[in-house]
């Protein structure tokens, strides 16, 4: 009937809105870290470190490597290398398995200990270090659970590249599928040094 | 009119759809059919709603058990709430009026997403039935109030877990909604209409998608750690690991303070195009009236522990979010001081639609004034927990919104289906509603004023007269919905050709075809002119002056 509608700026402006909302929702449990925190500071730094910070370590690698193939992808596409970015985005695939088998590695280890919520070794710790780790899995699982969503956003541009229907014409598709990749690394960036590294 | 006729035959989007039947409907990506799928599914939320409200105030009439017992008047309460708020009033006039109107308001043939836009619904749809089933399932009926307050959210074996999940999904489907709206209304205003072009109704749905965009992840953490806390046991607001049941609160209301902005303010967006249309002159204050939108928007936004002046939080935090609080009234006054600026010597034509935007008015002011009541502390710390706050926030929502989303039905039905409802009915329903909504939500303010709590299953005997009084307004009250409903019914069904423009308004709605054609516009139309442009009318010498 009418010619097909398509606005690029527009796809763009709702994927940046969308990212705020994802920002905010983890900006709730931020605010609730700053406040027990506050709270709990003597508590946090003992429950802090305690993590792995090794595993935290290759893993913040891990992901800014996923980045970088999601940029490169980008590029790829846009000067009609199909083949590269294909491979570049299954690459970003990859490091979010690696990504989720290093948290599956890490969670197995700490669950093992008997720290998980709910877990009677929580109950008899200091009070503190008890939300420290509750914040912890609902933070670090909030993550996790993006990385998977990111992978599998990453799974069906690649497949699209490959189709054509994602090409150097019509990209907007793998900008905004690379931005959420993007804000998944992000989010981490603030995750890492706050359990990891700060305290 | 010198418009090409429309029959009642020419059903414009109302006829053939893409998919045959029913599915030309739920898979359609038609903005038009998007808002009416909200329209009847918000409608019919509203009605449960309002027989779950009608049962509370049924049990309230006498004291000790009259017709259910404690637990289930805690079922009752915790489900009108959830539904009222979460299914009808937030997404009410947003998603469904202002599915149907912001394109067109634009200029736009459809919203920016459309396939998105099928997908909130989607979302609503889901959201709707899992709270509708946590009725059925697991443990019984949530009871906790729509607030879900920590401990007893957690703790309760009743079906928390799946309504939150409910709460979690429609708050998703509301983000999806606002974002669409803010993104068409930049990139799809057609030549010509510049942001002095906008109609009021298209900047309150602007400033409403902000709030639903900004606010609403809010909610979804708050309502996921819930779930969690459930779930998993996290112990984050429980105080014996360390965690602080305040913390809830406050997030809770970081996002449901500001959707009350959510619901009023596209109810502020109709109220301001009923009136000039009906008094025949260009609003009062054209950007006086859309910043204060925003205004509402932004102050709105900081103001969300006036929740908790009795939770335990510092003086100093009372006094700063009291004061906060009180800023909030200036922009609303704004807009009800040039509401009436605007009828003010108009040419006053009092159709229903009028009607309903006038009683909005007068119940909102009261409503905002008795607000003022509960945002200075001293006051608020006597009236807490009162009936009094329950007849303050239904004079805002229910007289607010309510009315206005009433309004719109009565405004904007006959531009939809192109068909007009009996007036004289209408007129009769609106007295009825009117008489029957003061008697009920004003004697709950007396009562809580002498001293009865809100939620409470029993009273003592001296709060009886006043109970009974409030009940039959809600008879009252419910008989005027019914009358109105079956009148707007009727009229949908076989009332008479409405034309193009039966209230002669300017916006671009009522240039184009009752029912709209499918893609709105044969040519996306040039404007050059402001929406509420009636220097041509011929007015009477003496309204002239």
């Amino acid at each position: 009937m009418s010619s097909e509608h398509r606005d690029d700026v527009g796809a763009r402006l709702g994927m940046w809105l969308f990212l705020y909302t994802e920002v905010l929702l983890f900006g709730g449990l931020f605010i609730l870290y700053a406040i027990y925190l506050h709270q709990f500071e003597e508590p946090f730094a003992n429950a802090a470190h305690h993590l792995n910070l090794t595993l935290g370590t290759i893993n913040t690698v891990i992901l800014l490597t996923g980045s970088y193939f999601v940029a490169m992808a980008v590029s790829a596409v846009r000067r009609n290398r199909t083949r590269l970015a294909v491979g570049l985005l299954l690459g970003g695939v990859g490091t979010g398995g690696v990504f989720l088998f290093n948290k599956y590695l890490e969670w197995s280890h700490e669950i093992h200990n008997g720290i998980y919520p709910g877990s009677p070794k929580l109950l008899d710790l200091e009070r503190g270090e008890a939300v420290f780790y509750g914040l912890y899995y609902v933070t670090l699982g909030l993550h996790g659970l993006h990385v998977l969503i990111g992978s599998t956003l990453l799974g069906i541009l690649a497949w699209w590249v490959h189709t054509g229907k994602v090409n150097s014409e019509r990209f907007v598709a793998l900008e905004n599928g690379g931005l959420y990749w993007h804000l998944v690394d992000l989010v981490w960036i603030f995750i890492f040094p706050l359990y990891y590294l700060l305290l | 009119m010198s418009t090409p006729s429309v029959t009642a035959s020419d059903r414009g989007f109302l006829g053939d759809g893409k998919y045959p039947g029913i599915f030309g409907w739920i898979l359609s990506t038609d903005h038009k059919r998007i808002g009416l799928l909200y329209l009847y599914s918000t409608m019919t939320m509203f009605i449960i709603g309002v027989i779950l409200g009608l049962l509370v105030r049924l049990e309230l009439i006498a004291p000790g058990k009259t017709i259910v017992s404690a637990d289930t008047y805690n079922a009752l309460f915790t489900l009108h709430g959830v539904i009222m708020i979460f299914l009808f009033i937030i997404p009410g006039i947003p998603a469904a009026f202002g599915n149907l109107f912001l394109p067109i308001h634009l200029g736009a043939r459809d919203v920016s997403f459309p396939r998105l836009n099928l997908f909130s619904w989607w979302l609503y749809l889901t959201g709707a039935i899992l709270a509708v089933t946590s009725l059925f399932t697991g443990g019984g009926p949530p009871d906790t109030g729509w607030t879900f307050y920590v401990p007893f959210s957690v703790q309760t074996t009743t079906n928390v877990t799946l309504a939150v999940v409910a709460v979690f999904i429609l708050g998703f489907s509301s983000i999806l909604t606002g974002l669409n709206f803010i993104v068409t209304t930049h990139r799809l205003r057609a030549p010509g209409i510049g942001w002095g072009r906008l109609t009021l109704f298209v900047w309150t749905l602007y400033a409403t998608a902000w709030v639903q965009v900004l606010a609403t992840p809010i909610l979804g953490i708050t309502v996921a750690l819930i779930f969690l806390e459930r779930v998993l046991d996290v112990g984050l607001f429980d105080p014996a690991r360390g965690g602080d049941p305040i913390m809830y609160q406050h997030l809770f209301w970081i996002y449901s303070h500001p959707a009350v902005y959510i619901m009023i303010l596209p109810g502020m967006g109709v109220i301001s195009e009923i009136i000039p249309v009906f008094a025949r002159k260009h609003i009062f204050g054209y950007w006086a009236m859309a910043l204060s939108g925003l205004a509402i928007a932004f102050a709105g936004s900081l103001v969300w522990a006036h929740h908790m002046f009795v939770s335990g939080m510092s003086d100093t935090a009372i006094l700063v979010f009291s004061f906060l609080t009180f800023i909030v009234a200036i922009p609303s006054a704004i807009k009800v001081f040039n509401w009436v600026a605007t009828l003010y010597k108009g040419s006053i034509s009092l159709e229903p639609p009028l009607l309903y935007a006038l009683s909005f008015i007068f119940l909102f002011s009261i409503g905002g004034l008795t607000g003022l009541i509960l945002g200075a502390a001293a006051t608020d710390i006597h009236v807490t927990d009162t009936d009094f706050v329950v007849g303050h926030f239904h004079y805002v929502m229910f007289g607010g919104t309510g009315m206005a989303f009433f309004g719109a039905l009565h405004y904007w039905l006959p531009k939809v289906y192109g068909r007009m409802y009996d007036k004289r009915v209408a007129t009769w329903a609106w007295g009825i509603i009117f008489v029957g909504f003061n008697l009920l939500y004003f004697s709950m303010m007396v009562l809580g004023l002498r001293g009865m709590p809100r939620r409470y299953y029993d009273y003592v005997p001296e709060f009886t007269n006043l109970n009974v009084l409030a009940t039959v307004g809600s008879w009252i009250l419910a008989f005027g919905l019914v009358v109105m409903f079956i009148n707007l019914i009727r009229g949908m069904i076989s009332g008479p050709d409405a034309g193009m423009n039966p209230w002669g308004g300017k916006t671009l709605e009522w240039t184009i075809p009752s029912p709209p054609p499918t893609e709105n516009f044969a040519e996306i139309p040039v404007v050059t002119t402001g929406p509420y442009d009636y220097s041509d009318e011929v007015l009477a010498p003496e309204a002239r002056r």
